[in-house]
């Protein structure tokens, strides 16, 4: 589980996040959504630690990953695994050698072991045969499942994605979204997923907070998200004509 | 300015905390010494044999009194290759090829996220990514030097043969006559400072790239000016305090 408190964050005099804290459970995607400018992927930054809150705390399992010294925040990374917007996969690595990365340098595997762990997890995320592609040879959708089997290589106990349907075709889309709402239920993954995608909202957003100017306006379910009666979040969900179409019936 | 200065000297210091096992460092190195070293091997071989070339043409044209023999010819190129040539101007060079790809390279990681990755992973990404680059420029910009050197010398007897502006004895006499051994040693320290100054800031400015593709030619740019000015200010330093009398 993770847990923040009162994140706050600002650059230049501009406040973008103002006092936000909340739970992210295990064994599920917790989504973090709203529009585009409004600091979802900062809070991300600053719960994976890749920009410092001005002030607020990040728990993992109870591990205050701020106050940490640095050998905690080692400790803490080595069990996260993150999906970037774009892959972030390594231009001049094969498909293999990315998802082998952390293995070879995190981990005391034998080469037999790593490659057996490797072959798992790119068969978990439905690729095979792409072992020796370069990033460059392969498609939007692959990239994004090289992604994730990189992310679950070295069995993490965090798992973060930030924006996994960007420029990805409907169809790839659910496919991801199914993919990483089962690796977040099958190894038991803190995963959270920051999106304003309404179709995940829709298919795999089990607990969602949506965040508006920098604050957390609202936190519930895709049950719920429909009558918030909060207009922020309805002007948001609503924007979607599909969602609107059903907002009429 | 201050503050740049000190966010280099600060970037520098990250390079030896939590660092990888050393197997890790040692692959890397080697494939950075292949990178650089073979990389750069044409580039600099070519140039250097044409400094030669023509510094042994110049001199040989300058040289109008004939009180004075032919043998200075060599020797006034064996100087200048030595001390200043091989291993200033091969640096910049050097900065303008390895310089330049290094910080592209951290750039465009940068900007697509892969820096963040390894960060994620629990990697300090200065230490996996620019201790290597370092290490390896400082172990293969002599070894470039020493090329370039013998290069030069090697383009200026030739070309000093073919346009006859002296001969084979006359310039292997110039090469050996008064020969201090210490400027070797001088234009070796040269190299590893000026390895050590273009491999660093190169990667400092591709390290803290910002923005898009636009940023990342402005920081190779950046990269590339930094690092010849403090080759040029570094070569005023090292021959005050090493050659001056």
């Amino acid at each position: 589980m993770i847990k923040i408190q009162s994140i706050t964050k600002s650059f230049h005099d501009r406040m973008i996040l103002n006092d936000v804290s909340g739970t992210f459970e295990k064994g599920k995607p917790n989504l973090i959504i709203g529009a585009s400018g409004t600091g979802k992927s900062v809070l991300l930054k600053c719960i994976v630690g890749l920009s410092k809150p001005d002030f607020g705390q990040v728990f993992y399992d109870g591990r205050d990953f701020y106050e940490g010294d640095r050998d905690l925040k080692i400790e803490i990374r080595r069990e996260m695994g993150m999906l970037f917007q774009g892959g972030a996969l390594f231009d001049s690595k094969t498909v293999e050698q990315n998802v082998m990365f952390p293995l070879d340098v995190l981990t005391k595997m034998s080469s037999e072991e790593k490659l057996d762990r490797v072959n798992f997890c790119l068969k978990r995320v439905g690729l095979e045969n792409v072992n020796r592609k370069m990033p460059s040879e392969i498609s939007g959708g692959m990239k994004k499942r090289v992604g994730i089997a990189r992310a679950i290589v070295n069995n993490p106990n965090y798992l973060f994605c930030d924006e996994p349907n960007s420029g990805l075709d409907p169809q790839t889309s659910v496919l991801i979204d199914d993919l990483i709402q089962d690796i977040s239920e099958e190894f038991d993954i803190t995963t959270i997923v920051v999106t304003h995608d309404m179709n995940s909202v829709m298919g795999i957003g089990e607990r969602i907070m949506f965040i508006f100017k920098g604050q957390k306006l609202w936190e519930g379910t895709k049950d719920n998200i429909t009558h918030s009666n909060v207009k922020e979040l309805d002007d948001f969900v609503f924007s979607n004509k599909v969602m609107s179409g059903l907002r009429g019936k | 300015m201050i503050a740049e200065i000190g966010k280099y000297f600060m970037f520098l210091g990250n390079l030896f905390v939590n660092r990888e096992a050393f197997r890790t460092y040692y692959r890397l190195v080697m494939e950075e010494c292949v990178s650089i070293g073979l990389g750069s091997l044409f580039l600099v071989a070519l140039v250097a044999t044409f400094m030669g070339a023509v510094t042994t043409v110049q001199t040989a044209f300058n040289m109008v009194s004939p009180l004075i023999p032919k043998f200075v010819i060599s020797q006034v190129v064996r100087e200048m290759t030595v001390l200043e040539l091989a291993p200033t101007i091969i640096a910049i060079i050097f900065a303008g090829k390895v310089g330049s790809s290094m910080s592209g390279l951290l750039g465009t990681m940068r900007i697509t996220e892969q820096i963040d990755a390894l960060e994620v992973m629990g990697i300090n990404s200065v230490s996996y990514l620019v201790l290597p680059k370092i290490i390896a420029s400082i172990l293969m910009y002599p070894m470039l030097v020493i090329v370039a050197g013998v290069c030069a010398l090697l383009g200026g007897y030739i070309v000093g043969i073919f346009a006859e502006v002296i001969t084979p004895n006359d310039y292997v006499v110039g090469l050996r006559y008064s020969f201090n051994p210490f400027t070797i040693t001088f234009a070796l320290i040269k190299s590893v400072v000026f390895a050590f100054l273009v491999s660093s800031i190169s990667c400092y400015q591709g390290y803290y790239t910002h923005g898009g593709a636009l940023e990342v030619g402005v920081s190779s740019t950046k990269a590339v000016t930094n690092s010849v000015i403090a080759i040029l200010i570094s070569d005023y330093l090292l021959a005050q305090l090493l050659l001056a009398q």
